[in-house]
């Protein structure tokens, strides 16, 4: 076991020097405090509107979507989504509960479930795209399959590296949010209440199992499920680094999958068996929130599945490929 | 000589290799073997299947038939075991250019078992790379390059050190200080097995030799033996070629060799003025020179030319033609 912790250490080491991470947290130092700023400037506004009542915001946002219930112009998908928001907002305000204060907390979580789609996975493939290709393409994999060491157990190396790298991106993404937008919101708000349990069915929401949790506790079960999430593109990533021998073209063919994902999650669409494409279920934490799935049919159980058979196959693939492939070039 | 080897230990074993890519076959068959402390030649033309043999003696790529023992380990079924015998270069030393020299050795030292610090640092002073260890890869040149790969392939103690094309990109002086490492390597025991496409590198370094062409191996054996086999010519330069000519014609011991027979590098004809070419024993040269002196023909110069490689070729295939 020695032996696999030092190819471990080796494979963080080389990460870690190429400075594949502190782009990361540069890009995090740079657009969060944009967002920051962004959100900062969307409170102040709403706070003028309103006379900083929240209540008559909330009852506005009822209003409106009520109106738009009765419009024939907008489709019965629309008109489901808009009716368990309805609903949604109603036990907000039954419950006295202020869905919009700003603070730290409140901030990263939202900025989580906005980056799960694909700013996460877009920081996940900046190093899982090259784990496997750069090897190849610079030539080093020579160097590196000749040592006296099994192939499988290089590529577990690796595997372990990207696990542990994906939890930091996470963890990094989750912390820097708090501490950068706590200068701003303050760092309060972690016993604040959150509602989950909506299940949508149907048209209606299901409050049967609502109840509340803290948002330090909400946030603790989004991070998971978004780490979940995130593991399973950069396995997929793994497997086509396995694949294809160029960093770029394996970046690309990812980035473009799950693009192509959150296209086809918002099209809201009626090709049904979409759904049992892993783009389209990336979004995990969304079920949390109550928002209806992409598609009908669609629970975090099935979605967890679809993602863990994916990623199972995906990681099949990688072991056998790797293990087996003539290194010609 | 050959004898001796022979009871040599084997380090090397290759029985009956063949790759097919597709359909197609690379390798056809290839079997030689490799015995401790000599320096063992791969001799072949581009694309003849050299790089494709050594990729599968380094289990880089699974061969489609045939068995590769290293030092009593067969790579196919233990490569773990049989790779810690071996060091190798293929193709160019690529090691990872954003780390520096030392953190590179780290790095290989790490995937194998009981390579100390202190064996770090003897491979460093071995290839004499002590003064820029530290600094970044990428500011190596080539030669640099080549030694920190050298390093690494040593870091085990091998009994087998595998250099492709090794002399690749190195000025003349580099050659002749490679040429020397190789040697001093296998005084202290260890194999080398060293692929090229040149027969005078060979020639200068190796002791034994196989010779590949077009995935098969035409030939194996001591690399003087093989050269002669080939023949080497004996180029004579009169001041009257004329009459030169036709005293060799017809003679028991000279065979005249007219111009479209041989494959001499064209550019040292070039630099000859009229060429006799005659193959001859080398015993008989003192009695022709005093033969054509004492007929009144001057002499300006005799000299000995080693057979080409496209020549020995020619040789080889033919004899197992007629085979």
């Amino acid at each position: 076991m020695a032996n696999m912790l030092a190819l471990i250490h080796n494979e963080t080491l080389k990460v870690w020097k190429k400075k594949r991470f502190a782009v990361i947290v540069l890009i995090l130092m740079i657009l969060i405090p944009v967002f920051v700023y962004a959100q900062m400037k969307i409170s102040q506004s709403t706070t003028e509107k309103f006379h900083s009542d929240w209540r008559s915001e909330l009852q506005s946002r009822i209003t409106d979507n009520t109106n738009a219930l009765s419009s024939d112009r907008i489709p019965e998908e629309w008109k489901k989504w808009r009716r368990a928001l309805v609903q949604q907002l109603q036990y907000y305000l039954d419950h006295d509960i202020n869905p919009q204060t700003p603070n730290a907390v409140t901030f990263t979580r939202t900025f989580m479930d906005n980056s799960v789609t694909l700013f996460i996975p877009l920081m996940v493939l900046a190093i899982a795209s090259d784990l496997v290709s750069s090897e190849r393409s610079t030539g080093t994999i020579k160097m590196l399959l000749t040592r006296p060491v099994r192939r499988w157990r290089i590529l577990m190396s690796k595997l372990v590296t990207l696990t542990l790298y994906v939890s930091l991106i996470v963890i990094t993404t989750a912390l820097l949010c708090y501490l950068v937008s706590g200068l701003v919101f303050g760092y309060g708000g972690w016993g604040e209440p959150v509602f989950v349990g909506f299940q949508v069915q149907g048209a209606d929401v299901n409050t049967n199992g609502v109840h509340a949790v803290t948002q330090g506790v909400y946030l603790l079960m989004q991070s998971g499920l978004i780490w979940v999430s995130a593991m399973v593109v950069s396995i997929i990533a793994l497997m086509i680094s396995v694949l294809v021998r160029s960093t770029a073209a394996s970046f690309v063919t990812m980035m473009a999958t799950i693009i192509a994902g959150t296209i086809l999650a918002n099209m809201a669409s009626s090709w049904k068996s979409a759904k049992y494409l892993f783009n389209v279920n990336l979004d995990i934490s969304s079920y949390l929130r109550g928002t209806p799935p992409p598609i009908e049919g669609m629970t975090l159980g099935f979605s967890l599945a679809i993602l863990a058979i994916w990623g199972a196959a995906a990681l099949i693939v990688s072991f056998t490929v790797f293990t087996k492939q003539d290194i010609l070039n | 000589m050959n004898s001796t080897a022979k009871e040599r230990e084997i380090v090397l074993s290759v029985q009956g290799l063949q790759k097919s890519i597709g359909r197609k076959p690379i390798i056809h068959k290839v079997s030689f073997d490799v015995y401790a402390g000599e320096i063992f030649g791969f001799l072949g033309p581009n694309g003849s299947g050299k790089t494709t043999t050594i990729r599968m003696l380094v289990d880089l790529i699974k061969p489609t038939a045939g068995k590769i023992i290293v030092c009593g380990e067969d790579i196919g079924t233990h490569p773990e075991r049989a790779l810690a015998h071996i060091g190798c270069i293929v193709e160019n030393p690529e090691m990872y250019t954003f780390m520096t020299g030392w953190e590179n050795l780290e790095h290989f030292a790490r995937m194998q078992s009981g390579i100390t610090r202190t064996r770090i640092t003897e491979v460093v002073d071995i290839v004499g790379l002590d003064q820029r260890i530290n600094d970044k890869v990428k500011t190596y040149s080539l030669g640099m390059r080549q030694r920190l790969g050298i390093a690494q392939a040593l870091l085990g103690n091998p009994k087998l050190l595998i250099l492709d094309e090794p002399t690749n990109g190195l000025d003349p002086k580099g050659i002749k200080e490679l040429r020397e490492f190789i040697r001093n390597l296998a005084e202290s025991g260890m194999s080398l097995f060293i692929s090229s496409h040149l027969l005078s590198e060979i020639q200068l370094m190796c002791d034994r030799v196989a010779i590949i062409a077009h995935g098969d191996v035409i030939a194996v054996g001591e690399v003087d033996e093989l050269v002669s086999q080939a023949g080497t010519y004996t180029i004579w330069q009169a001041d009257r070629p004329e009459a030169a000519r036709e005293m060799f014609k017809d003679q028991p011991d000279v065979q005249l060799i007219a111009d479209e027979q041989h494959q001499i590098d064209e550019g040292l004809l070039n630099t000859l003025h009229e060429p006799i070419i005659t193959i001859m024993d080398e015993s008989r040269i003192t009695d022709w020179v005093n033969r054509l002196v004492a007929a009144g023909i001057g002499l300006h110069s005799v000299q000995r030319v080693a057979p080409s490689l496209e020549e020995l070729f020619l040789k080889l295939t033919e004899g197992e033609k007629i085979g």
